[in-house]
């Protein structure tokens, strides 16, 4: 059954196709989104199921074997990732019924949403890196369109630095490819793999494998370009902003996670000591920019900022066990951070303000979203027994093991700052008195608003999500602990797709 | 000419209008006969869908947005989304046939003694192409004619 590896693909293609179909009723556009994310939950969770009995699920698009055609591979890695964008493209789907105004959905939202999730799940999936970058540019033209629905004059100055940095980044990308090719000839990843393996270590393999990292390093939003994402992701619908927060950015960390374990491991020395900078530097610029901001969204931006350190950490160190912390810190850090978007936009929607000094009182009034909120920024900190805790654990642990002490004790320093700023939140937004002047009639229920549900229901399932996967951490952890060891053997992976040939 | 009431440049002469009427199903005629050539010679879905939204935009321009609303009888919104739907819908046959998805698909119909037509899913896939191209240029300008006016 190795078609499944392609629907998570086909599914957000085609109900893209249907809702530009239905564009006259908002109704099924919103139920077509609603349905095809569900569906491609559970084709996730059952392709993530295959790849755990079976490894590898490997197909060639239209019959062409590799190196030759395109490849379609799923191995845990990629399984997970898939899962993870199956549960927040469900997620917002279903609060985005609530909180798109009806303008928004009349100019393509739903069919931009589509082709964004079919841009991702391509990336995760692809096993070509061209084809990689296609699915890239499908992600980033879909994106481009979300950020700027509306056409605020903010969303326009944000999106004017996210166009040209990304753009940067794609044409690095783009040339990097182009120097892969004229050098080994094949753009195949399991095919370069093997081939990079037999050329001599030479500068230019560690030149391709920089260009690459800065490519992916400025997606993700790493130390030092990473100041596009502050400077966009607080501008758009709230929705959106919370799809990118989960989804986007961890593109660019998958992709430097397949690149620098299946490809470029030749020199590890080299350029996995880069990556330790690069993710110390990410982690402490992230939270210390984070200290400063006031307004609710761009706060929670600069934390993506510092998480992604955390992610990159993972992968610098090297080690089975960090590799494990750092696909765990993915994992919870998505369900997480977009939940704490989400209860920004349920803020938003109660007192009218992202605006920290013009909160408040939430927890007064509506205590269960104050607890809602307490259970997603205390597993961001890292406190027991949530998701959070057993992710810096165990980079902690792989850090202390292998004797990096600096960046280790970085890591330690940034989770107390970041647990300095959750409780700046809780104390401004829920605990303090609502300020003078600020309309509390949602908030008290006086205005009574019917589709509150469609908002808690996200919210609650992603906190349920935070506190199950920090429980459960056993089980999470055997499934990482299987994609660690494939991602450590690369051979694996090459025999996968090229089979039995040299 | 101006229009006094709307200050919208109209270009009503009587060459353009008349010209515009006959090039349209030439044109047409001509951009399906590119999309059936393009199979292995230069053409296909992409460039007749540019030459038939040529055609229609000629159209606009000589006649207005009304009478060219009228004679598509589709909504170009419609026809985009038609497009799309067709390119998706012809990789997922091959899989009904024991195949990887997007492999080719050929069926051939025998029409008397020695003719043939070659259906495919490719063909199919250059049909999609072809009407999202014109789709999408149709839409784009006739929402910028109709925010002009």
């Amino acid at each position: 059954m190795s078609h499944l590896v392609l629907i998570p693909i086909l599914i957000p293609l085609l109900a893209g196709a249907l809702s530009l179909v239905s564009w006259r009723s908002l109704l099924l556009q919103r139920w077509i989104a609603v349905v095809a994310t569900g569906l491609l939950l559970l084709v996730s969770i059952g392709l993530l199921q295959l790849t755990r009995e079976e490894g590898f699920v490997v197909m060639h698009v239209g019959g062409w074997a590799a190196p030759f055609g395109i490849t379609i591979v799923a191995d845990l890695l990629s399984a997970i990732m898939i899962v993870m964008t199956g549960v927040i493209g469900f997620t917002i789907a279903i609060y985005s019924m609530a909180m798109t105004p009806e303008r928004h959905e009349r100019f393509g939202y739903y069919p931009l949403m589509h082709l964004l999730l079919a841009g991702v799940s391509g990336a995760f999936l692809t096993g070509d890196i061209f084809n990689l970058y296609v699915w890239f540019e499908v992600m980033l033209l879909a994106s481009f369109a979300l950020l700027t629905l509306g056409g605020e004059r903010a969303q326009m100055e944000g999106a004017i630095k996210y166009v040209t940095l990304n753009l940067f980044s794609s044409a690095i990308f783009l040339s990097a490819i182009g120097l892969v090719y004229g050098t080994v000839g094949t753009l195949n990843m399991a095919d370069l793999a093997y081939k990079l393996g037999q050329v001599e270590h030479s500068g230019m393999v560690n030149v391709l494998a920089l260009m690459f990292m800065v490519a992916f390093g400025i997606k993700a939003a790493a130390f030092p370009l990473f100041f596009w994402l502050p400077a966009s992701y607080h501008t758009p619908l709230v929705g959106i902003s919370a799809l990118f927060a989960g989804l986007l950015t961890k593109v660019g960390v998958y992709a430097l996670y397949r690149f620098f374990t299946l490809i470029f491991n030749g020199d590890v020395d080299y350029t996995h000591n880069i990556l330790l900078w690069g993710a110390g530097l990410t982690m402490v610029s992230g939270v210390l920019g984070a200290a400063a901001q006031f307004e609710f969204r761009r706060l929670l931006s600069f934390h993506i900022v510092s998480q992604i350190g955390y992610m990159i950490l993972g992968l610098a160190l090297f080690t089975p066990l960090a590799i494990i912390g750092g696909i765990f810190v993915i994992v919870h850090n998505i369900v997480v951070k977009t939940n704490l978007f989400l209860v920004s936009g349920l803020v938003y929607r109660l007192l009218g303000s992202y605006d920290l000094k013009k909160l408040g009182g939430v927890y007064r009034h509506r205590p269960g979203i104050a607890l809602l909120f307490l259970v997603s920024a205390l597993s961001l900190a890292g406190l027991p027994p949530l998701s959070g805790f057993v992710a810096k654990f165990l980079l902690i642990r792989a850090g202390l093991e292998v004797g990096a002490w600096t960046v280790t004790g970085v890591a330690l320093l940034v989770s107390v700052i970041t647990l300095y700023s959750m409780l700046k939140i809780w104390a401004e937004v829920f605990w303090k008195p609502v300020p003078e002047g600020v309309n509390t009639e949602r908030l008290t229920g006086e205005k009574p608003d019917s589709q509150l549900w469609l908002l808690l229901l996200p919210i609650a399932g992603l906190a349920a999500c935070a506190v199950l996967i920090g429980v459960n951490g056993q089980p999470i952890y055997e499934v990482l602990e299987a994609a660690a060891e494939q991602l450590l053997n690369p051979a694996l992976y090459i025999e996968a797709v090229l089979g039995d040939q040299p | 000419m101006i229009d006094k009431k709307s200050g919208v440049v109209k270009a009503n002469t009587v060459i353009l209008h008349t010209a515009a009427l006959f090039l349209l199903p030439l044109q047409i005629l001509f951009s399906v006969f590119l999309l059936l050539r393009g199979h292995d010679e230069p053409g296909g879905g992409f460039i007749a869908g540019l030459v038939a939204s040529g055609a229609v935009v000629l159209y606009l321009f000589a006649h207005g947005v009304e009478s060219t609303r009228r004679i598509m009888r589709f909504d170009p919104r419609d026809i985009l989304g038609l497009g799309l739907l067709f390119g998706v819908i012809s990789g997922l046959i091959a899989p009904f046939m024991g195949e990887p998805f997007f492999t080719a698909q050929w069926w051939t119909l025998y029409l008397g003694a020695e003719t043939e037509i070659k259906l495919s899913t490719v063909l199919l896939f250059d049909i999609g192409v072809y009407f999202a191209v014109l789709g999408t240029i149709l839409t784009v300008v006739v929402s910028l004619t109709e925010a002009e006016e």
